[in-house]
C-alpha cells in the first residue's frame, strides 16, 4: 500500500486525551492504575468506559492516590503485566518516588503525562514543570506535538519499554488543554494492526512465577548498587538505537515518520528555535512566515528528551549561528530552562558553535503566540548579525 | 554459585534491576553482626509455646521436634522482639549485652 493511503485512511477527529484513551484501548494492557487528575482525566475518564463496557480485558485499579497508582503499578510490573497509567502535574509529583523505583526496578511502565504546571501558586494549565522536574528519574520521555503524535508515541511506547536492550518506563508527554482537550484530526490504526506491531510481552521475570522465584527490590548496598544505576545508564543509552528502531518499523508499516528529532526548514538556516511539543507548531507559522519575507530561519523540535540525542541535536545545529532554546518551564537555578542548559552543553566544543541563548515561555498556560517566535526570532538574526548577546538567559511571555 | 562469588561480577553480568535470581538467599547474609544484645534462654522456665519463633523477624529462634532449643546466632540480630513477646508469666528469655557475653 502507498505511504499517501497509509497516511489518510481512518481520519477521525479526536482530542488528545481521547486519542491515548483510544491507544490504550487498543493496547489493551494487562493492568491499569490510575488516579484522575486534570488535565489527565479526560484519558481514564475513557479508558473506564472502555473497561466497564468490557472492550478490554485490563485489570483496573482505581486508587486513592498517584503514589499508590504507581506502587500498583510497579508491582503489578514485577508481576509481568504489560502496565499503563496515566497523570499529570502535582500528580506526577506525588508519584515522585515511586517513579525512580520503576526505573531502577526496570519495569516497562507506560505512562501518558498531560503536561500541566506546579503549584504554587495553583494552575492547571500547561507547562512541563511537572515531566521535566522528573527528567532524573530513569524514565525514557517522548514530547508530542500533536494528538496524532500523542497516538503514535503511546504505540512505539510500549516496543520501547519492552525492548530487552531497554526495560525502562516511558512517559509519553503532550501538552495539557493545548493538546489534551482540542480536537484534531488524525489517522487511527486497526486493532489486529496495533497488535501485531506492539507483540505479546514476555516479562524477564515475573513474580508470579512460583518455579522461578525470584524477588525484586532487595536492598543492594556499596558492593553492588553502582553497578546496578551502570546497567540502568546503559540501557537508556541502548534506548537510541531502538527508539529508532521502533520509529523506522513504525514508519515502514504505518507511513509516518518518528526519530530523535523533527527539523522544520533548517535547508541553509542561519537561526534557529529548539522548542517541544505544541509549540513547534506556533513556532513553525513564525517561520513560514519569515521564510516568505527572506528571513533564512529553521526549527528544531526534540521528540525524545530522555534519552537526551545530543550529538543529533548539534548535528542539526552545528551550521546555524544563533540558537534560540525555548524552555516551557524554568529550572530555577538562574541559568535557564533544562533544554536550554543541556542543547548548549551540547553544542560545547563545536567549531564555530552557534550562540545558544535560552528563553522561558507559556508558564501556567500563558500564550505563546506567533507574535513571540518571530520575535525571538528577529532577536536571533540581530545576534547573527552584530554578535552581540545582550541575555543569554531571559523570560518571554511575561508582563514587565 | 555462592552469594559471595556473585557479588564480584560486573555491571554486565549481574542480574538486571538488582533481581535476586537465587531464591532463599538472605539465609547466606549474616544479620548476627549487627547484633548488641543476645536473647538468652532459661530451658528452665521455657514451656515451648514457641510465640517467640512465630515472633522472630528473622526465623532466628531454632525449634527442633516441637521444642525450643535456642537462637540462630548467625541470623539473630538481638532486636529483643522474643523476649518482649515470651509470656508475662513465663519470661524465659533475657538480653544480655554481647560484651557481657565474651
Ligand atoms: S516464647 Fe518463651 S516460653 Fe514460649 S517457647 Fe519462646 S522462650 Fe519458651
Ligand atoms: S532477638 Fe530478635 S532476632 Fe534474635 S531471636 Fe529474638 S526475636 Fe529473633
Amino acid at each position: 500500500m502507498a505511504v499517501e493511503e497509509k497516511n489518510t485512511r481512518c481520519q477521525v477527529g479526536l482530542t488528545g486525551n481521547s486519542a491515548v484513551a483510544y491507544a490504550m484501548k487498543q493496547i489493551n494492557p494487562d493492568v491499569v492504575a490510575a488516579y484522575p487528575i486534570t488535565p489527565s482525566t479526560g484519558v481514564m475518564e475513557e479508558f473506564s468506559s472502555y473497561h466497564a463496557d468490557g472492550k478490554v480485558d485490563t485489570e483496573l485499579i482505581t486508587v486513592e492516590s498517584e503514589h499508590s497508582a504507581m506502587s500498583a503499578c510497579v508491582g503489578a510490573a514485577a508481576a509481568g503485566a504489560r502496565v499503563m497509567t496515566a497523570t499529570s502535574s502535582q500528580g506526577l509529583a506525588l508519584m515522585w518516588e515511586v517513579l525512580y523505583i520503576a526505573s531502577g526496578m526496570r519495569l516497562p511502565i507506560v505512562l501518558a503525562c498531560v503536561n500541566r504546571a506546579l503549584s504554587a501558586p495553583i494552575n492547571i494549565h500547561c507547562d512541563h514543570s511537572d515531566s521535566m522536574g522528573a527528567r532524573d528519574s530513569g524514565w525514557i520521555q517522548l514530547y508530542s506535538e500533536t494528538v496524532q503524535e500523542a497516538y503514535d508515541n503511546m504505540l512505539q511506547a510500549v516496543r520501547i519499554a519492552e525492548h530487552p536492550d531497554v526495560l525502562l518506563p516511558v512517559m509519553i508527554c503532550l501538552d495539557g488543554f493545548i493538546t489534551s482537550h482540542a480536537i484534531e484530526n488524525l489517522c487511527t490504526l486497526s486493532d489486529s494492526e496495533i497488535k501485531e506491531f506492539i507483540g505479546q510481552y514476555k516479562p524477564r521475570h515475573s513474580l508470579l512465577d512460583t518455579d522461578n522465584p525470584v524477588t525484586f527490590g532487595a536492598l543492594t548496598l556499596q558492593d553492588n548498587y553502582i553497578e546496578i544505576k551502570r546497567q540502568q545508564s546503559q540501557a537508556m543509552d541502548m534506548a537510541k538505537d531502538v527508539i529508532l528502531s521502533v520509529g523506522k518499523d513504525f514508519e515502514d508499516s504505518f507511513g509516518r515518520e518518528y526519530g530523535f528529532l523533527e527539523s522544520y526548514r533548517m535547508e541553509g538556516a542561519d537561526v534557529a528555535i529548539v522548542i517541544l511539543s505544541s509549540a513547534a507548531g506556533t513556532t513553525k507559522v513564525a517561520v513560514d512566515e519569515l521564510r516568505r519575507s527572506g528571513k533564512n530561519v529553521g526549527l528544531v523540535r526534540p521528540r525524545v528528551f530522555r534519552p537526551f540525542p545530543y550529538k543529533e541535536l548539534s548535528e542539526e545545529l552545528k551550521g546555524v549561528k544563533a540558537v534560540a532554546v525555548l524552555d516551557r518551564v524554568d529550572s530555577m537555578s538562574s541559568f535557564g530552562g533544562p533544554l536550554f542548559v543541556e542543547t548548549r552543553s551540547a553544542m560545547y566544543g563545536l567549531e564555530n558553535a552557534p550562540a545558544v541563548i535560552g528563553r522561558v515561555f507559556g508558564l501556567g498556560g500563558r500564550d505563546y503566540r506567533v507574535a513571540d517566535a518571530v520575535d525571538v526570532f528577529e532577536l536571533l538574526l540581530n545576534i547573527k548579525d552584530t554578535g552581540n548577546v545582550d541575555k543569554v538567559v531571559d523570560y518571554i511571555t511575561v508582563r514587565e | 554459585m555462592s552469594e559471595k562469588e556473585e557479588k564480584k561480577k560486573g555491571w554486565k553480568d549481574l542480574p538486571i534491576g538488582g533481581v535476586l535470581l537465587i531464591p532463599g538467599s538472605a539465609h547466606d547474609y549474616s544479620t548476627g553482626g549487627w547484633r548488641k544484645f543476645r536473647p538468652i534462654l532459661d530451658e528452665e522456665k521455657c514451656t515451648d509455646c514457641k510465640i517467640c519463633w512465630v515472633m522472630c523477624p528473622d526465623s532466628a529462634v531454632k525449634v527442633e521436634d516441637g521444642k525450643m532449643v535456642g537462637f540462630d546466632l548467625e541470623h539473630c540480630k538481638g532486636c529483643g522482639i522474643c523476649a518482649v513477646e515470651c509470656p508475662d508469666k513465663v519470661k524465659a528469655i533475657t538480653m544480655v549485652e554481647e560484651e557481657e557475653n565474651k
